[in-house]
């Protein structure tokens, strides 16, 4: 099998090679033979590359340890939820799952795009052929998942423990179909820099793609914060760490874009902004590739160093400098149709939110970048950590909160004062009404009052332009209002699922402004004893010991600790918290114990229970406690956000005119002086 | 002044105030990342550099770690070969720290020579690559 997979990347890397070639000439020389050629060659490298994908799961599933790659991240005893994703669990595996997948989207771009943008599909074949041929190229040269070992060991290495969560087997792969989903949009671009045929037309090209990708890195960052979560027992969910920083980067990106695309399908502005954003997109998505498989920034996920580091580094520059090269040449091409008329207008608006997010996305980069730099700068390595990223970027995300409930009130072009006034009153009282109940309610720290309080503001926008819509179609079709705003959603999916997209936002800005709240205990206990922690609502919480038992597992030896809770007297439950000893098929320890956290997910709060260990083998118990305020609210706003972005990307509704628009040709609106 | 100039102004706004956060930030909570002999050269040097909080990269030497488990206390040296430093830290260590693993001390050098950690990162050079056994 290993042969066979071999083989096809051979295949592969040449039918690559040869896609990338005539597509580039087909495209450039207009021959219809080359361009038709390219298109084949995208399918047979998805087909060589599908192949390989299947004889390295074979060899998985068969526990072909003499494979190296099936030793060093397998066991006979892994469970086989998990020898699925053992395929994305190393290194070389995932390399050969991204090119797999970039080969599928590749072929996915040649058949579903329509007729009207067929004229791209040589350079956009040529450019992911290219692009995958490099992960190949890699494979083959320098980290080949079928090699094999000169001994066949007795039994694997097994996974590690802390990748044997279920939120392990769907966060990786979500976070790259994201990324590798860059590459189509990517192409989309090159493809339009070469046949400058810049108008409207690639942007409506690649909407979806843009859509798909941004939804993609959505779902992988949020399971990753899920993860982070429930595995990694520290209590919170984000640490701005190098590898989260690097994944977060393009999404900012391409939120950015979804926005300011907008302008660009309205009013014909901001087309070398647009272009600029779709391929610094992809750029930042091989740049965190190579920042997570290089070692170069000590991150606690990092891959251990390899040459593959040197290998995406080389394509980074290269890459770099020809699209930068390809896009300064075209400048010329992409001149403006209209200019900006006021500040207050939703085109300023979307001006602003992207530059904020493109602020965020900088000072994100830099301070992941800040031990390099501040080496080359001044000598010696200085290190940033969550102070700095939240200082720069509460605030910058706190405007950006307030611009998603102003962006959406304010006209295009030109706001007049009583458009202003009809439009802000009720948001703008809600707002501060919520403010008010905070502080009545003996709240006095400054961020999460802002964060709630234009929470409020941008829900009581989102409910407004929801229920003006609704009202309408009642007047007019004399619908019942909930079949109003059924049929609202459905007809204009993209205005009124982008507000759904908003309301998931304010759901997790609030969830974010409740970690400000969080508290914590450690405390050493006998069965029997217990300790008390207040929650920042006032209650106050017991926990007691209960003991401990110790059994055997599939592959582990578990430790459990057992914890009763009560509320103010009042019992609510108990809680499990194991330490977990992973070991092979012949019983011996395999990794580090590692430690499984008790959790009471609650609307008000997380109760967070993690065992630290056992004083001297006894049942005397260390523990942590900790409550996190409205935890639950950030998995419930991840799915609030999903949801309004699949609504956007579900194909086919709306009448023909709001299609129209949708469809891309810019309306030419009429002065009305 | 037209909305042209009026946007620019509020561009440079938002691109000054995002500068201004950075170097704020960096100024506030940049931290020294040092190796121990780069520590000890330094504190010869600039006695000031005790009791300032930073963080440095070494490896655990092996045999020295004395866990406490009552106390939850965490005692262990740790060098780059040339010099070494002991440790000591309150709290859970992370699952990942082992004898002789590469960690990131965040901490306060005192002058009792004592890094007094306030964080221990294990940075286990592989996380997801498993050593395979020779």
């Amino acid at each position: 099998m290993t042969l066979l997979g071999h083989l096809s990347l051979w295949l592969a890397l040449f039918v690559g090679l040869w896609g990338a070639i005539t597509g580039f000439a087909g495209g450039l020389q207009g021959r219809a033979d080359l361009q038709q050629s390219a298109r084949h060659a995208v399918f047979a490298m998805f087909a060589a590359l599908a192949l390989a994908t299947i004889c390295l799961e074979v060899a998985i599933f068969r526990h072909d340890f003499n494979v190296q790659y099936v030793a060093a991240y397998t066991s006979r005893n892994l469970p086989t939820f998990y020898l699925w994703s053992a395929l994305y669990a190393g290194q070389k595996g995932s390399l050969l799952f991204w090119a797999t997948v970039l080969s599928l989207f590749a072929t996915l771009a040649q058949v579903l795009t329509s007729g009207r943008h067929r004229a791209y599909l040589p350079f956009v074949a040529a450019v992911t052929c290219t692009v995958a041929t490099f992960f190949v190229l890699v494979m083959v040269f320098a980290a080949n998942p079928f090699e094999r070992l000169a001994y066949t060991p007795v039994d694997g290495s097994g996974m590690n423990p802390q990748l044997q969560n279920p939120g392990m087997v769907f966060h990786p792969p979500m976070l790259y179909l994201g990324y590798i989903s860059i590459t189509i949009p990517f192409a989309f671009a090159i493809a339009a820099l070469l046949s400058k045929k810049l108008d409207v037309d690639w942007l409506v090209a690649i909407r979806k793609w843009t859509l798909v990708s941004w939804l993609f890195l959505a779902i992988g960052l949020l399971i990753g914060m899920w993860w982070a979560y429930v595995e990694l027992g520290w209590g919170g969910y984000w640490a701005w760490d190098p590898v989260e920083n690097v994944a977060l980067l393009p999404w900012l990106v391409m939120t950015a874009f979804l926005h300011s695309v907008m302008v660009q399908e309205k009013r014909g502005m901001l087309k070398k902004w647009n272009l600029a954003l779709v391929l610094g997109a992809w750029l930042l998505s091989i740049f965190g590739t190579f920042l997570t498989r290089s070692g170069v920034i000590a991150s606690v996920h990092s891959f251990t160093q390899s040459p593959v580091g040197y290998f995406f580094l080389g394509f980074l520059l290269l890459a770099a400098g020809s699209t930068i090269v390809l896009y300064v040449i075209r400048l010329p091409l992409l001149e403006a149709e209209a200019t900006l008329e006021s500040m207050v207008s939703r085109e300023a608006s979307f001006l602003f939110n992207n530059l904020l997010f493109i602020g965020l996305a900088f000072s994100v980069l830099w301070g992941t970048l800040y031990p390099i730099l501040s080496e080359w700068l001044q000598g010696t390595k200085v290190t940033v950590g969550p102070p700095f990223f939240n200082l720069v970027n509460i605030p910058l995300g706190l405007a950006l909160l307030a611009l998603t409930g102003i962006g959406p009130l304010i006209a295009w072009r030109r706001a007049s004062i009583p458009n202003l006034q009809r439009q802000f009153a009720v948001p703008a009282v809600t707002g501060l009404f919520v403010l008010l109940i905070l502080l009545v309610a003996g709240m006095r720290e400054i961020g999460p009052l802002i964060a709630i309080g234009l929470g409020g503001f941008v829900t009581a926008t989102v409910f407004q332009e929801f229920g003006r819509g609704a009202r309408a179609r009642h007047r007019q079709y004399g619908e019942p209002l909930v079949l109003a705003v059924l049929r609202l959603v459905a007809r204009n999916r993209r205005r009124y699922g982008g507000y759904i997209v908003h309301m998931g936002m304010v759901l997790l800005f609030v969830a974010f402004a409740g970690m400000a709240f969080k508290t914590e205990t450690q405390a050493t206990l006998r069965p029997g004893e217990s300790a008390t922690l207040r929650s920042p609502y006032g209650q106050v919480y017991t926990f007691t010991h209960l003991g401990i038992s110790q059994y055997d597992a599939l592959n582990r030896r578990v430790t459990a600790a057992l914890v009763d809770v009560s509320r103010d007297g009042k019992p609510v439950g108990r809680l499990k918290t194991e330490k977990r000893q992973h070991v092979d098929a012949l019983g011996r320890n395999t990794f580090e114990a590692s430690t499984e956290v008790g959790i009471r997910s609650g609307l008000r709060e997380d109760l967070y229970v993690v065992l630290g260990g056992l004083v001297n083998g006894t049942e005397q118990a260390v523990y942590r406690f900790t409550i996190n305020p409205l935890v639950w609210w950030v998995w419930f706003g991840g799915f609030v956000l999903v949801g309004g972005g699949l609504i956007v990307l579900w194909p086919g509704g709306g009448s023909p005119a709001v299609r129209r628009t949708q469809a891309g040709y810019a309306v030419k609106l009429e002065s009305k002086q | 002044m037209n909305a042209g100039t009026k946007f620019a102004v509020g561009a440079v706004l938002i691109v000054g105030s995002v500068g201004y956060l950075m170097a704020s930030g960096i100024k506030a909570t940049g931290q020294y990342f040092l190796t121990p002999s780069e520590l000890a050269q330094r504190i010869s040097a600039d006695p000031s550099f005790y009791n300032l909080g930073l963080k440095v990269g070494a490896r655990v030497v092996p045999g020295t770690v004395e866990k406490e488990i009552a106390t939850q206390t965490l005692r262990f040296h740790i060098t780059d070969g040339t010099v070494s430093y002991p440790v000591v830290f309150r709290g859970l260590p992370p699952d990942t720290f082992t004898d002789s693993v590469e960690v990131v001390v965040e901490g306060r050098l005192q002058k009792d020579g004592v890094i007094h950690a306030t964080d221990v990162l294990a940075k286990c050079g592989s996380r997801y690559e498993a050593v395979p056994k020779a």
